[in-house]
């Protein structure tokens, strides 16, 4: 238990290298729903700097408030305090340029493979001539290695070809930064592997800067560059960024006896176990001096002559 | 996809899960399991129908009164049996009489031609009183070629009219219905507007809004008399008071289809940067079809039940109007026949049932609805 409880594991941190500018910037943001007495904040004082490049994954337990933090960085709802910036301007709303690979696909099911992908690429770049637009989305389709499928609807695709549909969607495109929403906690624990090996072959190849939302340490220090922890909420903040030292390409199987892999994951699980238990432990203590205090009373003799009746008449 | 596959889906999407363990015998899939499928929705349905046959035969020797008698299904059949071969007798004949009709007109041609000819060779006064008769043959040669016979409306013929009655006021009510269901459920100002309208009108029934319908198609028709308008009054009434009545359900279920598009499906369109037609006609609209045509559906549905009383009180040649002659009518027959028109009202809204489940399973990809 002690080990669990050590509060900030500082072995594996390095001290951030002089970076790339920013290209999407996050500056005390908060988010909260509902008003009054209802109001609960989810996000408290967001400072995220994500650079240009760089792959980097949130790492939180479930209802931490990572799918707000998501629609927040993607545009789809606004701060309630705070900004985003995305290459200097704010960010005003959703954009092609931050592509959102949803969590649940999102698939429109009237539309095949090849149907869905060609909406985005015919909505996102309307000026090009209609031959080019075919073959970018065959392109894709091939990228995820749908060719097969390319006819068929989302309901007859397995969990892992909806996803890879949802991401060759996102990634046709051509967003500036792909913004992944737990893309892989929908599945099952093979597809899962096999589907992240994927993401992470196509993103060594594109290396286009990804910000990742997830649940899964493992997950995390397979794809990512930097790793941020995301204190679990109410009033959920970011906690310091864990960086992942090691070398691409990556090898799941090879990572498994890697050192620095098992250390760093103990490290990023111990913060997040002890900071929950922080927070709990906040909660509780929050909770404590609000307990009703019983009043202080002796049980009467209910059998005492004259208490017993109180409406008859005095004798 | 091979052949039983198709068929299969054909069963599945046409909401006939009655036949699918015939293709699957036919298949060679299991033979006890497609028994028991074909004892389940083959046999017992007809062991019921058999029984209720039973329980109608010993009613129909009950329940006598002075002038008339429940119908037996004996008798109903027959009846039914007659009133079709009456159709078709009554075809014949009307077949009949336009032959002679054109017969009847080749000869006048024949003969005006003749005159014709003679008048050519004449002068004077004999060449137009020949061209006189020669012009007065023509005349009627035409009009016996536009013979329509004029007897009077069969049951099948009355079938038709209904069903022609019901599809047109079902369509009136889809293009009312459906643009404004999509209003609703995208603006709910639009919806809060509406929503008095719609929940004081939806339960109204068809007998109270057949004559003001009656007053409107009365007042717009004004000063035509009986042929010279596209549409018989007595139908337009008819459809009319269809239209309303069925207009609710698919209202309401449009307004909810459009209202509950997946919250993803609108952020994707977000994300996209869709223009407000592209995402109404790409997003919108698609998503909610499923929930439009099983609005449509209940629509069609209770059009068809509403014709029947609509017929009735607007004399508009259909079902409905067959039947209330026939309760005028006092004949021997007319409770075996009005029996037999109660089965093909039955059998045509199933029809029309199954054809509206058909077009709500091809748009809702995955999820079929339950027959």
């Amino acid at each position: 238990m002690s080990v669990l409880l050590r509060p900030e594991p500082v072995a594996i941190r390095k001290p951030d290298t002089p970076a790339p500018s920013p290209i999407l910037q996050m500056k005390g943001v908060c988010k909260g729903y509902g008003s009054g007495v209802t109001h609960s904040e989810v996000l408290q004082n967001i400072n995220l700097n994500i650079r240009e490049g760089e792959f980097l994954a949130v790492v939180g337990f479930s209802g931490s408030g990572k799918t707000t933090f998501t629609q927040l960085v993607a545009g789809l709802i606004k701060p309630d305090k705070g900004t985003i910036t995305m290459e200097g301007e704010p960010v005003t709303g959703p954009s092609p340029d931050r592509g959102l690979v949803f969590q649940n696909y999102s698939l429109l099911p009237w539309l095949t493979v090849r149907g869905n992908i060609a909406l985005s690429v015919n909505s996102v770049f309307k000026d090009w001539s209609s031959e080019a637009r075919r073959e970018h989305v065959e392109k894709f389709i091939d990228m995820v290695g749908l060719s097969h499928a390319a006819h068929r609807r989302p309901h007859e695709l397995s969990g892992g070809m909806r996803q890879r549909t949802s991401l060759a969607r996102t990634l046709a495109m051509k967003p500036k930064m792909l913004l992944l929403d737990e893309p892989l906690s929908a599945l099952d624990a093979l597809t899962r592997s096999q589907l992240g090996d994927e993401i992470l072959k196509i993103w060594e190849e594109e290396r286009q800067t990804c910000l990742m939302i997830t649940n899964d340490v493992d997950e995390a220090i397979l794809l990512a560059d930097r790793i941020v922890p995301l204190n679990p909420g109410p009033s959920a903040s970011l906690g310091p960024a864990f960086t992942v030292g090691i070398d691409r390409p990556r090898n799941k199987t090879e990572l498994n006896d890697c050192e620095h892999f098992k250390a760093l994951r103990n490290a990023v699980t111990n913060y997040l176990v002890a900071v929950r238990q922080k927070a709990r432990t906040a909660e509780q203590a929050a909770t404590k001096h609000l307990k009703f205090r019983l009043p202080d009373i002796q049980p009467e003799d209910l059998n005492r002559k004259g208490r017993a009746i109180h409406n008859q008449p005095p004798r | 996809m091979n052949w039983r596959g198709g068929l299969l889906k054909f069963c599945e999407v046409a909401g006939l899960p009655i036949f699918e363990p015939f293709v699957r015998l036919a298949a060679g899939e299991d033979k006890k399991e497609q028994f028991v499928g074909i004892a389940k929705y083959v046999l017992l349905p007809i062991v019921a129908i058999a029984l209720f046959l039973g329980f109608w035969a010993m009613a129909a020797n009950t329940v006598v009164t002075d002038s008339a008698k429940l119908p037996s299904p004996k008798a109903t059949w027959d009846a039914g049996a007659q009133l079709i071969a009456m159709h078709y007798e009554q075809k014949q004949a009307d077949r009949l009489a336009k032959q002679e009709k054109v017969g009847e007109a080749v000869r006048y041609m024949a003969e005006a031609k003749a005159y014709g000819e003679a008048a050519e060779k004449a002068t004077g006064a004999k060449k137009e009183a020949l061209e006189a008769k020669s012009l007065s043959l023509k005349k009627r040669a035409v009009s016996a070629v536009n013979y329509e016979p004029s007897s009077a409306p069969t049951f099948i013929d009355q079938i038709w009219t209904s069903v022609g009655t019901v599809f047109f006021g079902f369509l009136l009510a889809t293009l009312v219905a459906v643009p404004l269901g999509v209003l609703c459920g995208m603006s709910p100002w639009f919806n809060a507007a509406l929503t008095p309208f719609i929940q004081v009108f939806k339960p109204v029934s068809p007998l109270a809004w057949l004559p003001l319908a009656f007053i409107v198609i009365m007042w717009y028709y004004a000063g035509y008399s009986a042929g010279e308008t596209f549409f018989n009054k007595a139908f337009l009434i008819s459809a009319t008071t269809v239209c309303l009545c069925s207009l609710w359900p698919t209202l309401v279920n449009t307004t909810l289809g459009v209202a509950s598009v997946d919250k993803d499906f609108i952020n994707v369109a977000d994300v996209l940067r869709l223009s407000w037609a592209q995402r109404l006609f790409k997003i919108i609209l698609p998503a909610s079809l499923p929930l439009m045509f099983a609005g449509m559906r209940i629509s069609l549905g209770v059009g068809w039940m509403v014709l029947i009383a609509a017929d009735m009180l607007a004399q508009n040649p259909g079902l409905g109007k067959f039947v209330w002659d026939e309760f005028q009518n006092g004949s021997e027959l007319t409770y075996a026949r009005i029996a037999f028109s109660v089965f093909v009202i039955g059998m045509i809204g199933l029809v029309l049932d199954r054809i509206m489940i058909f077009f709500r399973n091809l748009v809702s990809f995955g999820n079929p609805a339950p027959a």
